[in-house]
């Protein structure tokens, strides 16, 4: 996809545009502007200011409050990894210490082939089959060691 | 040959699509047509995934099966190995008293026809013939309250803004279900997302508000996408819309996604967020019910609070009232977590002592030891011990037994879980997920990490300074995150003193 400052601009003023008719439109505008680039791009941010009548401060203090918009691009894969108490209790923590350990990354880091960024996740409701893991958007209970091993594999990390 | 296999996320995070896929594969090889059925959960995760085959006497369950399983059940049924009997007649199913999730994992989740079939719309029709003050009435009277942490009476919550003037009123929907150990929004939302929107949109007519919206956490991406589809058939068969069931009265809904922030399901956070601000708390007063969404009135209900409506309009407030113990009235959905033989949802009457949750319906622990600790009600619930198993399940029990039920999730930990690890786990969870307006919370937490350290160190004098602490941020903080986390870190500290035995660690 070509990406010139000028289709950012354009690609970006669009997706404001679509969402102008919503009540409270930031948080829709910033997830989609996340699904098409992978993350905010940092000119995103004055362009989602201009349509919203807001500062470019704001949109960027909005953006940082939340964990899941990136101001990076992340690796091919996310892997993450559920650190809550109910995953805990089912050994939740050896296999957050075994991902890591195997990628060479701690949170939030990227493998150097960039194929795999791992990142923590407080809960994603499946505490009755943990630990559990979310591969981009599939979700795998009752991970073991081998589990994993195929999940990292598989991702080419 | 009709077969069930679960769409439900922890059904598929077990394999379940996979063994959806070996069920056609296997149809097509045999030349047997076959009608295959994406349902929810009935809710035994230990089961799944879970697959029912319709016969004569009923729905036979299999499970947890394999894709390997899948040929024998075009065989002899009765003698297939993992073949469970009938499911309706299985002892978790039986014991139940299910409500709210009448229909969960019975239906085809997006089917409105299964939906009507088994009772669903019945209460909105109702709704659609009745004044907003009587449908507020018969909520009241049913004794539902929040079942999303706070219990405070549902009835009263919509009185306050059936009663407010303005030209736009809100019903929020929080499925932001951010606890661990808790997945009952999830697994409804993906199950019988009919049952939600119906109870939103008789929220709707009984305050006079035509709007809605669910604030559902980016960590459900299955729900998400359901949700999003069941919006649809409701908007094309008039559930939704300007015209709800041919009643001349309008309401619209949408679904918003949240962006990884548990304080989101902070209510006012969550309002916050929804307008597309920082995810800060507000201080209250003003209430949202008078100042919500947009500065307009607004209902905030957690998923299960208003997908229990549509069954209280049904069956009427009676009905659901004579369930219960105290001021405990009606049913929960326990969710049974963590590290347990038999996980999964149970919707029973308040009541049951905790120790009969964890040792029958559980079945203790998966691993054979013994049960160490429960920690009831998410991140910001006291952990319980054996010795306190007594304390029947119920709002006001449970806060005389120094703890809360929360979103009714019990996480349970055997005896080789570490309390000082899990205390200073909750203290790090705040410190992460802490809004940053109070300092109590903001720097409280942060602390909170430092002196656990301390303690696990061998320094004696940090064991004062933590109690210390915790007082201030359960008596400074403007949010129950930095008000309750002192639960979890005190009980630990209090039941599990040999835990944090001071040179415990240095002397290791
Ligand atoms: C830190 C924090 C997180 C919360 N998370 C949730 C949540 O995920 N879901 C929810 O329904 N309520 C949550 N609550 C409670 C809400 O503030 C509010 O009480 C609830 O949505 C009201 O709905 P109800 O009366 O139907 O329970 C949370 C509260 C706090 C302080």
């Amino acid at each position: 996809m070509p990406n010139t400052p000028a289709d950012l601009a354009e690609r970006v003023a669009a997706i404001c545009t679509a969402h102008a008719h919503l009540e409270g439109p930031m948080l829709p505008i910033l997830h989609a502007v996340q699904a098409e680039y992978g993350f905010i791009p940092e000119p995103a941010l004055q362009i989602i200011a201009k349509a919203n009548g807001v500062t470019r401060a704001e949109v960027h203090g909005t953006m940082s409050f939340y964990h899941d918009f990136r101001e990076e691009p992340a690796g091919k894969t996310v892997i993450k990894i559920c650190r809550a108490e109910a995953c805990q209790a089912q050994g939740g923590n050896g296999l957050a210490e075994a991902a890591m350990a195997k990628l060479g990354v701690d949170w939030h880091g990227t493998t150097s082939n960039g194929a795999v960024t791992l990142e923590p996740v407080y809960c994603l409701g499946l505490c009755a089959c943990g630990p559990a893991v979310i591969v981009d958007d599939t979700v795998v209970g009752a991970v073991d060691g081998a589990m994993l091993d195929a999940i990292l594999t598989e991702a080419g990390a | 040959m009709k077969i069930y296999v679960p769409l439900d996320s922890a059904a598929k995070a077990l394999g379940a699509d996979r063994v959806a896929d070996a069920v056609i594969a296997e149809a097509a090889k045999r030349g047997v047509d076959v009608e295959l059925v994406r349902n929810g959960t009935r809710g035994m995760i230990w089961l799944e995934p879970l697959v029912e085959v319709v016969t004569d006497a009923g729905r036979i369950g299999f499970g947890p099966m394999l894709p390997s399983d899948v040929a024998a059940l075009f065989d002899d049924l009765g003698a297939h190995p993992k073949a469970l009997g009938l499911v309706d007649d299985l002892d978790w199913m039986k014991a139940q008293t299910r409500l709210t999730f009448q229909r969960c994992g019975v239906i085809d989740p997006l089917d409105l026809e299964d939906y009507a079939a088994h009772g669903g719309l019945v209460g909105l029709k109702q709704a659609t013939e009745m004044s907003g003050a009587d449908i507020v009435a018969q909520v009241t009277d049913s004794g539902l309250r929040g079942r999303g942490g706070a219990g405070f009476p549902t009835g009263i919550k919509w009185q306050t803004v059936h009663g407010a003037q303005a030209e736009q009123k809100y019903i929020v929907c929080n499925a932001d279900e951010g606890d661990s150990g808790t997945f009952a929004d999830r697994m409804i939302m993906e199950g019988d997302p009919f049952t939600l929107i119906e109870g939103m949109a008789i929220a709707g007519l009984a305050v006079g508000a035509t709007k809605g919206y669910i604030y559902l956490r980016s960590e459900y991406p299955d729900a998400i996408n359901i949700i999003n589809r069941a919006i649809e058939i409701a908007n094309v068969a008039g559930i939704l819309g300007d015209d709800v069931l041919g009643s001349g009265r309008a309401f619209h809904l949408e679904n918003r996604v949240g962006a990884g922030a548990y304080v989101c399901g902070e209510e006012t956070s969550l309002l916050n967020s929804l307008e597309g601000k920082r995810g800060v708390v507000r201080a209250k007063p003003p209430l949202p019910a008078l100042e919500g969404f947009l500065g307009r009135p607004t209902v905030v209900n957690n998923v299960i609070s208003l997908a229990t409506v549509p069954v209280i309009m049904e069956k009427g407030a009676a009905h659901y009232a004579d369930f219960g113990l105290g001021r405990s009235k009606g049913t929960i959905p326990l969710q049974i977590a963590g590290n347990v033989k038999f996980g999964g949802l149970f919707e029973t009457a308040f009541g049951l002592p905790l120790g009969e949750i964890v040792n029958t319906l559980a079945g203790g622990t998966r691993t054979g030891n013994p049960v160490k600790a429960v920690q009831v009600g998410g991140p910001l619930g006291a952990y319980f011990a054996p010795h306190q198993f007594d304390v029947p399940f119920g709002y006001e029990e449970f806060d005389g037994a120094g703890g809360l039920i929360g979103h009714a999730g019990l996480t349970v930990f055997d005896d080789t879980a570490d309390m000082l690890g899990m205390a200073r786990f909750a203290m790090e969870f705040c410190a992460v997920e802490s809004c940053g307006k109070c300092t109590p919370c903001r720097i409280g937490a942060v602390r909170g990490v430092e002196t656990i350290d301390r303690i696990a160190e061998g320094d004696a004098d940090a064991i004062p300074l933590l109690t210390d602490l915790c007082d201030t941020m359960k008596d400074g903080s403007l949010c129950a995150l930095g008000g309750f986390t002192p639960y979890p870190v005190m009980s630990a500290l209090t039941l599990f003193p040999d835990d944090f035995a001071v040179g415990k660690k240095a002397a290791e």
